[in-house]
C-alpha cells in the first residue's frame, strides 16, 4: 500500500507537476497577460505595480470568487427576481408565466385588504419577542450547568445536543400533532391561571401559548448551548479564582465575569434564534405565504399568486430585520451603559 | 464505592464527635459538607445542579421517549388508555410494516447519498471561503461578509420560486445536481453559518505560521493545504456533521426540487409512506388506530441512522467545539 502511495507520489512529481508548472508558466507569460518580478504586464502597454496588498487582494478575492459566483446565481439573482415579482399580479399557466404590472398594490393588499396576515405577523412578533430570551436563558443554564465539573458530562452533553439532530427535522412536527412536546400538567396550575386571568388579554394570550408550548421553545435551543458553552470554555479560569480571592459570590462573578465576556455570542445566539423560529416549517407565517402561493388561500382576487406571496415574504423578511435589529440593539445599549 | 468509604469515614467522625459532645465542631462539619467552603463545593450546590440536570434532561428525553415507546404499541395498546408508557409487548410489527414498505435499506442508502455529496462539497468550499476571509484582505471585504451573513437571514420563500424556475430551465430538478450546485457555490444549506465557522477558526491561526511557511516558498494555496486545514480538522468534522444532519433531514427544498424523481430524502419517503397508508384504510378501521405508532415507527427509523452517527462522533460534536472557533471573537 505505502509503495502504491510512493508510486503514485512519484509519478506526481515528475509528470504532472511538470505540466502544471507548464500550464502556468504559459498562463503567466503570454501576450495578454505578463508576469516580470514586480510588474503584471497586460497587453503589453498597461504596467500594474504588484505590491504586497495589492498580491493579498488578489489572492483573497480568488479564495472567495467561488461565494461570488454563488451568491449571483443562487442568492441575488433569485431575491431581485422575487423583489421584481412583488410588484406585478402573476400567473402561472404550465411552464409561462403571465405578469401584470400592479404597483405597491401587493403590499398595500398585505395591510388592508387581507384579513389573515397582519393578524398572523403580529402573533409572530409578539411569540418571537417573547420566545428569544426563553430559549436564550434556558441555553445558558444548560450551557453554564454542563461547564461544571459534573459526573457523566458525556451522557448530559449528549442528552442536551439531541436537539440539534431531532429538531431540524420534520420529526419535531409528528411529534407536535402527537401532543408529546406540551407539559400536560402545566396548564392545571393555580398560580398560572391567576396570573392569566389578572392581565389584559393581550399579554395574557402570549404567555398562555408560551406556557402551552414551552417545550417546542426549548427544543430550538440545541445550537445555542453549544455556542454559549464554547464560549464558556474560553473564560479564563484564573480570572474566577483572583475574583472568589477578592471576596466576590458566585452569583456576582456570574454578573460581572462571565456573562461581559460571552456578550457577543449572546448577540450570536439571538440572531442564530430569530432565524431559526422564523424558518421553522411549522411557523404560521410561513405555512400562510406557501399557501398563497400554491393558490390555496382565496380571499379576494388579488391575494392570490406568486407575486402577492413574494410581496408578503419581503414584508416577513424585513419584520425578521427589524426583531434582530430590537435585539441586537437592545443589548448594545446594555454593554454599553454597563462601560 | 470511594463514595461510600467517605461516608463511612464521615459517619465515625461524626460518632466520635458526638460523644465528646463537640456541638460546635458538628456544627462547623455539617456546613462544611452541606454548604462548603465557597458555596460551589457544597452539597446543597450538587444537589441544586443535578436536579435542575435531571429536570432540563427530562424535557429533552421525553419525546425521544415517547416516541420509541409508543412505536413498539399494538391496536390494543393504543385504545387502551391505561397502557401509556410501556407497551404491553415488544412487537415489531410495526418497524416491519414500515421497512417493507418504503425498502428500508434502499431509501437510506439513497438519503445518504443525498446527504454525503452535498455535505462534502459544502464543507471544501465553506473551508475555501472562510479562509479567504479570515486571511486576506481586499477591497469591499465588509460588504461582502455582510452580504454572506443576509443570506443566512432571508427565508427561503423570496427566493424559492425564482431558484425553481431556474433549476427547471437548466433541466437541474429531480437530480442530486440542484443540492450540489449551490453547496459547491457556498450556498448551501445554511452555508453562511459554516463560512462563519471557519471564518472563525482560520482567524485564530497565528499570521507568523504562514510568513514562515512563505519563506520557505509556499504558495498562497499551498499554505491554505498544508497548514491550515491540518490546523482545522475540528471545524471539518463539526461542519461536515451539522450539514449532513441539516440535508438529511431537509424537506422543504427537497420536496420542491425532487418532486417526481426516484430520489427522496428519508423523512420524505416516510412521510409519502403515511400519507398511502392513511388513505388506503378508511377512518375508524383497526389498521387505521395502529397508525400513530406506525408513524412513530417510521420516525424512529428515519433518527436512527442519525443517532447512531450521532454516538459515535458525540465527542468530536462537544469536545472539539471550544478549537473549532463557533465562537465568535
Amino acid at each position: 500500500m505505502k509503495k502504491l502511495f510512493e508510486h503514485v507520489g512519484e509519478f506526481y512529481n515528475q509528470k504532472v507537476s511538470k505540466v502544471i508548472d507548464k500550464i502556468k508558466y504559459a498562463l503567466t507569460h503570454n501576450f495578454i497577460l505578463r508576469y516580470t518580478s514586480i510588474h503584471v504586464v497586460v497587453f503589453s502597454f498597461i504596467k500594474i505595480r504588484v505590491t504586497n496588498k495589492r498580491r493579498a487582494a488578489i489572492t483573497g478575492l480568488t479564495f472567495i470568487f467561488i461565494w461570488i459566483v454563488g451568491y449571483l446565481i443562487f442568492s441575488l439573482y433569485p431575491m431581485a427576481y422575487s423583489l421584481y415579482l412583488s410588484f406585478f399580479k402573476v400567473r402561472l399557466d404550465g411552464a409561462n408565466i403571465q405578469m401584470a404590472y400592479e404597483g405597491f398594490n401587493n403590499f398595500k393588499a398585505a395591510f388592508i385588504s387581507d384579513p389573515y396576515f397582519v393578524e398572523i405577523l403580529l402573533e409572530y412578533v409578539m411569540s418571537t419577542i417573547i420566545n428569544v430570551p426563553v430559549v436564550l436563558v434556558f441555553a445558558l443554564i444548560i450551557a453554564m450547568l454542563i461547564n461544571q465539573d459534573i459526573k457523566g458530562k458525556g451522557v448530559w452533553r449528549t442528552i442536551f445536543f439531541l436537539p440539534v439532530i431531532i429538531s431540524s427535522g420534520p420529526i419535531i412536527g409528528e411529534l407536535i400533532n402527537q401532543g408529546a412536546t406540551t407539559l400536560p400538567s402545566i396548564a392545571n396550575y393555580n398560580i398560572v391561571n391567576l396570573i392569566l386571568e389578572n392581565v389584559g388579554s393581550f399579554i395574557a394570550d402570549p404567555i398562555q401559548n408560551l406556557l402551552e408550548t414551552i417545550l417546542l421553545v426549548l427544543w430550538f435551543s440545541g445550537i445555542q448551548i453549544l455556542i454559549l458553552l464554547a464560549g464558556l470554555q474560553k473564560i479564563d479560569k484564573a480570572i474566577y479564582e483572583a475574583s472568589m480571592i477578592d471576596g466576590a459570590s458566585p452569583w456576582e462573578s456570574f454578573w460581572k465575569i462571565t456573562l461581559p465576556s460571552i456578550m457577543p455570542l449572546i448577540s450570536v445566539s439571538v440572531v442564530y434564534t430569530v432565524v431559526s423560529m422564523s424558518v421553522f416549517s411549522l411557523n404560521e407565517v410561513i405555512i400562510y405565504i406557501k399557501n398563497v402561493m400554491l393558490g390555496e388561500s382565496t380571499v379576494g382576487t388579488l391575494t392570490t399568486g406568486y407575486g402577492y406571496s413574494a410581496a408578503l415574504s419581503w414584508i416577513y423578511f424585513l419584520t425578521m430585520v427589524i426583531i434582530i435589529g430590537i435585539f441586537v440593539g437592545l443589548l448594545n445599549v446594555k454593554r454599553r451603559s454597563r462601560r | 464505592m470511594k463514595m461510600f468509604k467517605k461516608l463511612k469515614a464521615f459517619n465515625r467522625e461524626m460518632i466520635t464527635l458526638l460523644k465528646a459532645k463537640d456541638y460546635k465542631q458538628i456544627g462547623q462539619k455539617l456546613r462544611r459538607v452541606f454548604v462548603g467552603m465557597k458555596f460551589t463545593d457544597g452539597l446543597f450546590y450538587k444537589i441544586l445542579i443535578y436536579s435542575l440536570l435531571i429536570s432540563l434532561g427530562y424535557i429533552y428525553l421525553y419525546p425521544v421517549l415517547y416516541m420509541v415507546t409508543n412505536s413498539f404499541m399494538t391496536v390494543e395498546d393504543i385504545i387502551n388508555v391505561s397502557v401509556k408508557w410501556i407497551p404491553s409487548s415488544f412487537n415489531f410489527e410495526n418497524y416491519r410494516i414500515v421497512w417493507q414498505d418504503i425498502g428500508y435499506l434502499n431509501a437510506l442508502k439513497d438519503a445518504f447519498i443525498l446527504s454525503v455529496l452535498p455535505a462534502l462539497s459544502a464543507t471544501v468550499s465553506s473551508a475555501i471561503i472562510g479562509f479567504g476571509f479570515a486571511r486576506y484582505n481586499f477591497p469591499l471585504k465588509r460588504l461582502l461578509f455582510v452580504l454572506m451573513i443576509i443570506t443566512f437571514i432571508v427565508p427561503p420563500q423570496i427566493t424559492m420560486l425564482p431558484t425553481f424556475r431556474m433549476f427547471s430551465d437548466y433541466g437541474l430538478l429531480g437530480s442530486i445536481k440542484a443540492f450540489i450546485y449551490p453547496a459547491i457555490l457556498g450556498q448551501g444549506l445554511n452555508g453562511a453559518i459554516f463560512i462563519l465557522i471557519f471564518y472563525q477558526f482560520f482567524k485564530m491561526i497565528p499570521k507568523s505560521l504562514e510568513e514562515s511557511a512563505q519563506l520557505d516558498g509556499a504558495s498562497n494555496f499551498k499554505i491554505f493545504t498544508k497548514i491550515a486545514l491540518p490546523l482545522a480538522l475540528p471545524s471539518i468534522i463539526i461542519v461536515f456533521l451539522f450539514s449532513l444532519v441539516w440535508y438529511y433531514n431537509e424537506t422543504y427544498l427537497s420536496g420542491l426540487f425532487l418532486r417526481g424523481s426516484d430520489l427522496m430524502t428519508l423523512p420524505l419517503r416516510v412521510n409519502q409512506f403515511i400519507n398511502s397508508f392513511t388513505s388506503v384504510y378508511p377512518e375508524g378501521s383497526r389498521a387505521r388506530e395502529l397508525m400513530q405508532a406506525v408513524k412513530l415507527a417510521g420516525n424512529v427509523l428515519t433518527l436512527l441512522p442519525l443517532l447512531i452517527i450521532y454516538f459515535i462522533f458525540q465527542r468530536h460534536f462537544v469536545e472539539s467545539i471550544d478549537r473549532t472557533g463557533i465562537t465568535g471573537e
